[in-house]
């Protein structure tokens, strides 16, 4: 099923909670660990308002328990992580909304329904938040699909629709792990389209782990590697051409495939 | 023809075994005493002729069971719940709950009796105390099977702990809840037979009794017939009722 990816954005935005202007993620001297375990150790991290970081690293290094410290799910065992002007774990958890890898879409309600729970949360008639979620199941090509259940839905659907359902959140930062790892190539490539096109259209500021370091330099404007546990940032890296119309040209230029090399010569050293 | 397979072969296999009990009754072939082992025509017999005094037995017992089940449900998933949402209950109460079910119903079945009477109550009070147990445990291990990350996902979308349980945890617990109930169901009769034969006046277990004793075999089967169909309708009723709620599966 083609979904149109490129070209939303005609219908308001639904604005982040933050009037849209933009939250930056600053993350200072963090520490965390599981008793003796050091996961994470002296990391430091900067993402300016709406503006999109990867995060890539080797398996099991720290990056889910890095953004769960961000989304405010945990406490650091050092250091210091600030949203905005929030820095306590539930000033996080008020700035964020967090995606997790599997779409975890509750499988007795509705498309829209899912879409919808973080209104249905915060008290909002059952109404008025199929309304509103369904202005964003048109605006980003998904108009149609809103009574489905997640069982009768592809793999990319559930996943776009578990988007929607952190975009509803209307919450200035997104913490998205490992969104497409369960994708097949093909199906990753159009949502890597399609969440491109989302972020256009609707600016947020997004941290995303992944393990796929082409996705990451062509979703974000900058890339961290991150280092074996204890996990720190061995290199930053910007990306050339983020979120580019093309994404066959962005990434096959010899400048992104440059850069992609250094970022997996990185990874490779800190593994 | 799937469907028709589900109900033709238990029926065929039912039918069957009549048949043989009917063949090995009347042919004498295996020198069955009429009086210990009646045939199944002698039941239905029984059945028909003694049709109102079974009917009035079968309604005491049907309401002893229904209202013990509810009890049962009730206290099985207040439980269930209150265990689910706190961890020291939970550690204290779930090997006690554990042990308990080591207690032979039968034996304080007639001390329950003396406590609470010869009404309905103490038979309300066995029949839930057998029938909580399956209920309870299947609930609290749905509650607790929910995705660790599901409740992350839930927490940065503003869900209070009490909208994650309603939302996510009770949602995802029914299948459970509903498979504790199939099996506290099948139970529930045989605890009203032992709830009666404890201390009761009426019902179709104090009606086997007596009719045992004065080797009334045939009406006896007609009862024990009554008391499992009792049983399988409880049962097919909350089949119904899971395919009605849970629809996701």
């Amino acid at each position: 099923m083609p979904v149109k990816a490129k070209g939303f954005g005609a219908v308001a935005a639904l604005p982040a909670s933050d009037g849209g202007a933009g939250v930056g993620v600053s993350v200072r001297g963090l520490g965390h660990s599981y008793g003796d375990l050091r996961t994470i150790e002296l990391l430091e991290l900067e993402v300016s308002a709406n503006g999109a970081l990867g995060l890539v690293g080797p398996s099991g290094c720290g990056k889910s328990t890095l953004l769960e410290l961000i989304a405010g799910l945990r406490e650091p065992t050092r250091g210091e992580i600030a949203l905005g002007d929030g820095a306590s774990a539930t000033a996080r958890l008020a700035r964020c909304a967090f995606m997790p890898q599997r779409d975890l879409l509750l499988p007795w309600l509705s498309a829209l329904d899912n879409a919808a729970l973080a209104l249905r949360n915060r008290g909002v008639r059952r109404g008025t938040a199929r309304r509103q979620a369904s202005e964003l199941f048109e605006r980003f090509g998904l108009g149609g699909f809103e009574r489905a259940r997640p069982a009768e839905l592809s793999g990319g659907m559930r996943q776009r629709i578990a988007f929607l359902r952190t975009l509803v959140a209307g919450k200035p930062v997104l913490a998205l792990d490992e969104p497409f790892a369960s994708l097949d190539a093909i199906t990753r490539a159009e949502m890597q389209d399609w969440l491109a096109a989302a972020l256009e259209a609707d600016p947020r500021t997004v941290v995303l782990v992944t393990h796929d370091v082409e996705e990451a330099l062509y979703l974000c404007d900058r890339v961290a590697v991150l280092s074996a546990r204890p996990a720190r940032v061995i290199e930053e890296l910007s990306a050339p051409f983020p979120r580019a119309a093309d994404r066959d040209e962005a990434v096959t230029d010899p400048e992104f495939v440059a850069v992609r090399e250094r970022a997996l010569h990185a990874l490779r050293e800190g593994s | 023809m799937e469907r028709v397979r589900r109900w033709a072969l238990p029926a065929l296999l039912l039918v069957a075994s009549i048949g043989a009990w009917q063949l090995a009754t009347s042919s004498g072939a295996l020198h069955l005493d009429p009086l210990l082992v009646p045939s199944p025509a002698e039941v239905a017999e029984a059945l028909w002729q003694n049709r109102s005094l079974l009917a009035e037995n079968a309604g005491v017992t049907l309401r002893e069971v229904l209202l013990g089940f509810a009890l049962a449900v009730a206290v099985g998933l207040a439980f269930a719940v209150v265990l689910h949402l706190s961890e020291a209950l939970r550690l204290a109460f779930y090997p006690v709950l554990v042990a308990s079910q080591t207690i032979p119903i039968v034996a304080i079945a007639p001390i329950l009796v003396v406590w609470f009477g010869y009404g309905i109550s103490p038979k309300l009070w066995i029949i839930a105390l057998i029938c909580f147990f399956p209920i309870t445990v299947n609930t609290l291990d749905g509650l607790r099977s929910v995705d660790s990350e599901a409740t992350k996902m839930m927490r940065t979308l503003d869900a209070s702990r009490t909208q994650i349980l309603i939302r996510v945890e009770v949602p995802s617990a029914l299948p459970y809840f509903f498979s504790g109930a199939k099996i506290a169901a099948a139970v529930a009769v045989i605890a009203a037979f032992i709830a009666e034969l404890a201390g009761g006046e009426s019902g179709l277990g104090v009606l086997i009794r007596q009719d045992t004793a004065v080797l009334e075999t045939a009406r006896a089967f007609a009862a024990i017939a009554l008391l499992s169909l009792i049983a399988i309708v409880l049962f097919a009723l909350i089949a119904l009722a899971e395919r009605r709620v849970v629809t996701w599966r």
